[in-house]
């Protein structure tokens, strides 16, 4: 469990460190910000990376703030800068709950919001918290600066549109409206270990009736989206426990199901079903 | 006897602690010695494969590689062998340092490299190619065995025990019950990874092993057997051990090879063991399958238990050869009565990692199989798990309780027990009755709750025979040198408190050496909960004796009689005029140096061995109850109280049987319900990081009420000891999965742990829960 040998740089400057991994990317040269998921597959030789750019001296990158609607979360950020809710509003609320549910402690005062959303992990809660929000992620190479909708995003498995050469210089959420509900639920094995399966639901309730449904599923497929079916089955619907049960029902449905040798499809269907009405619960208690 | 009391018996902080908890610990890691190299072992990748070739030039080729080792550079080094001697038909299937010809699982040692550094040790491993022709693999114990070699089946041995009339038992029964029953692969799972450093003195002609653990002067009889050499030429030394839970500090292919390395290198070689590694090369443990058959009478009585198994050995036989699978015969039948019995074991080859010894061997595994058999047949009989339970138990008065059984070449007899008022102690710490009340009106509501109970037998302090040395010197400081072992469990502290009453001293002044062959000839290490009962009490001897001489030069310094002196911190006075004349053990360790004026002839050194010697094991009992509650969508169990209650005969310090306690608990819970090295059909082991195999962490963990009696003090040996060890592990298994069908209300749908969610998801979805 030791790295195999790398080059380690760690530029100060986002222009420095673009024209580094531009060198070093098409020989798998690769990014390192919290390295709470890099640095375990480097130690098991899962990946070799010849080079490391350090992105944490990188003046600006641990940018947060919310501008025009939208909050801003550079690639410094670390999980546990949502501990208390970064903003106000049901966004902060949401961010804060969800990172409880990251790992533990000391790794959320390392791992990083961007880096979660470049390594990609089914699992990951942030992923999953992005899409349900429909995020736009600012990719920036020597090339020039693109944003990447998160609807767009994810392809497989910890695969991604962005390029290896890419860094991800930040991520943005559209601010959520007041009076927005939400809940996140999800099933792991232990406190902090990777989920099985995860709900994110957000809403708002107006004359007793659902309206602009935000239904997540994250942990039991490839990588996380929303179920527009769900979504639509729910709008207009009255927030009570039928509805929520038959939300669970359809998505459980509707799910193409992760399978391992461990964990069966079946079993994450039934992760989902049994999910999805505490999630609602949750947002609307 | 003596005088200073408070010592024995005392919740007591240990003395071992401030070096561990400032960061002043020494593990095996931290020893280094000048010029030594790394070394690092190439594994099989293949669960079963012929080796056709093996290329070794490109690692022998990296800068700072200094060898690469496979079998033929070891060729006069033989397989492994077993701690307690020969055994005849398992001979042929010992491991071989390195693999010769044959893989056989997935981690075997191939080859091994010796670098200048372990990362220059890791990427020449990487360098290896190790080619072969696959062949298929056996992955159950319970599938249609295989040749292990042309020959050789893969069941490499048939266990047997067994007593009185089975089939005219079962011919009468009023009723026969059948289980067939699964205990996953588990096993214990040390923080702190194996190590190794191989050191040979040259200019004293000593090889030195560091790291060694568990039982150190076993080790150097088999090792100097290896070398050749005398055992006084071969020293073996623990450093501060972060856990050995059995698996630790047995014989590795490692050890072998950091020893023959630095014999012939002639420098330091140094091996650390990573967590993948950890996980499929050191001793998994507990894999067995029971077809299990009771006959019983139409209250439940049992009269006769029928026991075949598949015992899941993984590869190879490894050092303790058949103990698992033995003891299992032999502990089975626990606290009752039973008319008669038949175990039969399957002793079989898996391409798995070879198995051993975990923590309670033998009986976390048979107290499932037995407490499930006991709820069946309760079940089956229409009465409550409580009767059916006490009706069987061996009572008090059959004390000494002699069963024509053999657990460790040791024939069974319980030495003192009251199983029924133990049982009743525990029944009141949870309300049993109100519990029952209670849990009707909860599951009237829907939820899913259930309470579970096992008990449980454990044995402890397998002798003959143990020895200490205490000497004080001229300081009055006391170093108790024994040949223990220290795997965590606050072996220091025990022996320091029983010196310490012995002799009327601060136990905090007291040094204890152990795990070093070079202070002291002989030593039975740590293992079995056999420390406290048989070092403890050589130690008790020793110190006796030691005070015995202090008192007699004393009296004769002070013109007195012996019998009229006590020694009171450190001091020997009048026990008739504790503020009157004294003299400290120092000055007596003075008069007493060999050159001293002031002898008045008697030995020199103020100092002694002593020796305790048994015939029979111990056998402490216990009890443990389970309640849970099932989360019927997801399958989760969570569990809402838990109550172990144990006998230990005397309880030398109540705060560290209760650290023992808990700690075996978290571990058993892992089995229950968490941990299992998993395997794919080719032999692929699925459970090689800590996030595959899962042990509870503190959030997992509940609250456990501990219940420590002392209602039957040992017989066998002066103090009344029985040990701890492994009395919080020994029955969750059993406990959680009779919780967990009380709670589902399914008679005989748990048959097998752990019970992870997905399983349990499927039973209830089975169910129409
Ligand atoms: C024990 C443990 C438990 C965990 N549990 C969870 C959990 O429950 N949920 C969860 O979501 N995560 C979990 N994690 C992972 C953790 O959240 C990681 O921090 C996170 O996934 C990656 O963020 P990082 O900053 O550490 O990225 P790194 O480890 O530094 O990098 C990960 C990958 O992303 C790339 N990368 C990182 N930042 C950028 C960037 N700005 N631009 C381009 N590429 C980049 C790297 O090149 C690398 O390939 C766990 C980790 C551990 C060790």
């Amino acid at each position: 469990m030791k790295a195999s040998a790398f080059i380690y740089h760690r530029p100060e400057t986002i222009d420095e460190a673009v024209r580094l991994l531009g060198e070093v990317a098409p020989d798998d040269g690769r990014v390192i910000a919290g390295g709470q998921s890099l640095v375990p597959i480097m130690a098991f030789r899962m990946a070799r990376p010849p080079h490391l750019i350090d992105i944490n001296r990188i003046a600006g990158l641990d940018r947060l703030d919310t501008q025009d609607g939208w909050l801003r979360i550079g690639a410094r950020v670390r999980h546990a800068a949502f501990h208390e809710g970064a903003i106000a509003g049901p966004t902060g609320a949401l961010l804060a709950h969800v990172m409880r549910h990251i790992a533990h402690h000391p790794i959320r005062t390392r791992g990083t919001f961007c880096g979660s959303l470049a390594h990609a992990d089914p699992a990951s809660e942030w992923c999953a918290t992005a899409a349900a929000l429909d995020g736009v992620l600012v990719a920036q190479s020597t090339q020039g600066t693109r944003e990447i909708a998160v609807r767009d995003y994810f392809e497989a498995v910890m695969t991604t549109a962005l390029r290896p050469d890419e860094i991800l210089v930040e991520a943005r959420l559209p601010l959520l409206p007041a009076g927005t509900l939400t809940g996140f639920c999800e099933f792991s094995r232990r406190s902090g270990d990777f989920a099985i399966a995860m709900v994110l639901v957000t809403l708002r309730i107006e004359e007793g009736r659902i309206v602009a449904p935000r239904f997540t599923i994250g942990g039991a497929e490839a990588f996380p989206r929303r179920l527009a079916e769900v979504e639509a089955l729910l709008t207009g619907a009255a927030p009570d426990m039928a509805t929520w049960r038959v939300a669970g029902d359809l998505a459980a449905s509707l799910l193409d199901p992760l399978e391992d040798s461990i964990t069966s499809g079946e079993y994450r269907r039934d992760l989902v079903r049994a999910l999805a009405p505490r999630a609602f619960q949750q947002a609307c208690a | 006897m003596t005088s200073t009391k408070g010592a024995i018996g005392q919740p007591l902080t240990r003395i071992e602690d401030p070096p561990l908890v400032t960061g002043r610990g020494r593990f095996v890691a931290d020893i280094n010695f000048p010029h030594q190299l790394h070394m690092r072992i190439v594994r099989s990748a293949h669960a079963h494969a012929r080796i056709l070739s093996i290329s070794t030039q490109a690692a022998l080729a990296l800068p700072g590689v200094y060898a690469v080792w496979t079998a033929a550079d070891i060729a006069e080094i033989g397989p492994i062998d077993f701690r307690e001697g020969k055994i005849e038909k398992l001979e042929p299937y010992r491991q071989p340092v390195l693999a010769i010809d044959m893989l056989r699982y997935v981690g075997e040692p191939v080859a091994a490299i010796f670098a200048s550094d372990a990362y220059i040790a890791e990427d020449a491993a990487d360098l290896v190619e190790v080619h072969v022709e696959s062949l298929p693999v056996i992955i159950a114990a319970d599938a249609p065995t295989g040749e292990f070699a042309p020959g050789l089946s893969t069941e490499a041995a048939i266990v047997a025990q067994g007593f009185g009339d089975v089939a005219e038992a079962f011919a009468n029964a009023h009723a026969i019950v059948e289980l067939d029953l699964s205990v996953g692969r588990h096993s214990g799972v040390p923080l702190e990874t194996r190590g190794a450093i191989g050191r040979y003195d040259t200019a004293r002609d000593v090889l030195e092993l560091h790291g060694a653990a568990k039982v150190p002067h076993k080790n150097r009889e088999s090792l100097a057997r290896v070398f050749g050499r005398g055992t006084t030429g071969l020293h073996l030394f623990e450093a501060h051990v972060g856990g050995g839970f059995g698996i630790r500090g047995e014989i590795y292919p490692e050890d072998i090879l950091v020893l023959a390395a630095a014999l012939r290198f002639e420098r330091a070689v140094k091996w650390i063991e990573d967590r993948r590694e950890h996980l499929i090369a050191a001793n998994h443990s507990r894999q067995q399958r029971h077809k299990i058959r009771a006959a019983v009478d139409e209250k439940g009585t049992l009269l006769a238990i029928e026991n075949e198994f598949w015992h899941d050995q993984g590869a190879y036989p490894r050092t303790h050869a058949l103990r698992v699978a033995e003891t299992t015969c032999g502990i089975l039948p626990g606290p009752y009565h039973l008319g008669a019995y038949k175990a039969t074991g399957h002793y079989r080859l898996t391409n798995k990692t070879p198995a051993a010894t975990y923590r309670a061997p033998g009986r976390y595994e048979t107290n499932f199989v037995r407490e499930r058999l006991l709820d069946a047949i309760a079940v089956r009989l229409g009465i409550s798990r409580i009767d059916v339970r006490r009706q069987n138990l061996i009572r008090k008065e059959e004390m000494p309780y002699a069963r024509p059984l053999c657990v460790l070449e040791d024939d069974v007899s319980y030495d003192s027990g009251d199983y029924a008022g133990l049982l009743d102690k525990s029944l009141a710490a949870i309300g049993w009755d109100e519990l029952q009340d209670e849990l009707t009106a909860r599951r009237a509501k829907g939820e899913l709750v259930g309470v579970g109970l096992a008990l449980f037998v454990e044995k402890s302090g397998l002798g003959p025979s143990d020895g200490a040395h205490v000497r004080v010197d001229t300081t009055g400081a006391i170093e108790v040198i024994t040949g223990g072992a220290s795997v965590g469990q606050g072996f220091e502290t025990v022996m320091a408190q029983v010196c310490a009453e012995a002799l009327g001293t601060d136990y905090k002044r007291i040094r204890v050496i152990h795990g070093r062959t070079d202070r002291i000839e002989y030593g039975i290490g740590a293992h079995a909960s056999r420390a406290t009962v048989m070092t403890a009490n050589a130690v008790h001897a020793a110190a006796l004796l030691v005070r015995e001489k202090a008192l007699t030069l004393a009296g004769e310094l002070m013109q007195c009689e012996p019998a009229l002196l006590d020694i009171v911190e450190g001091n020997v006075v009048r026990r008739d005029n504790g503020a009157g004349p004294s003299i400290s053990l120092g000055q007596i360790a003075h008069h007493l140096r060999p050159a001293s004026p002031t002898r008045r002839g008697h030995a020199p050194g103020l100092a002694s061995d002593g020796w305790f010697e048994t015939a029979h094991q111990t056998y402490p009992y216990g009890n443990q109850i389970a309640q849970v509650s099932l989360d019927r969508e997801t399958g989760a169990v969570k569990i809402e109280r838990y109550v172990i209650a144990y006998d230990i005969g005397r309880a030398i310090n109540p705060l560290l049987v209760r650290g023992q306690i808990l700690g075996g608990f978290v571990q058993g819970l892992g089995g229950a319900l968490y941990e299992e090295f998993l395997y794919d059909a080719n032999g692929e082991p699925l459970s090689v990081t800590f996030a595959d195999y899962l042990i509870p962490t503190l959030a997992e963990v509940p609250d456990v009420h501990v219940i420590i009696a002392e209602d039957a003090p040992s017989t066998r040996n002066p103090l009344g000891i029985k040990g701890a060890g492994e009395s919080g592990i020994a029955a969750v298994g059993a406990a959680i999965a009779s919780a967990i069908e009380d709670a589902l209300g399914v008679p005989g749908v748990i048959t097998s742990i752990p019970v992870t969610p997905q399983r349990l998801k499927r039973i209830l979805k089975d169910n129409r829960l």
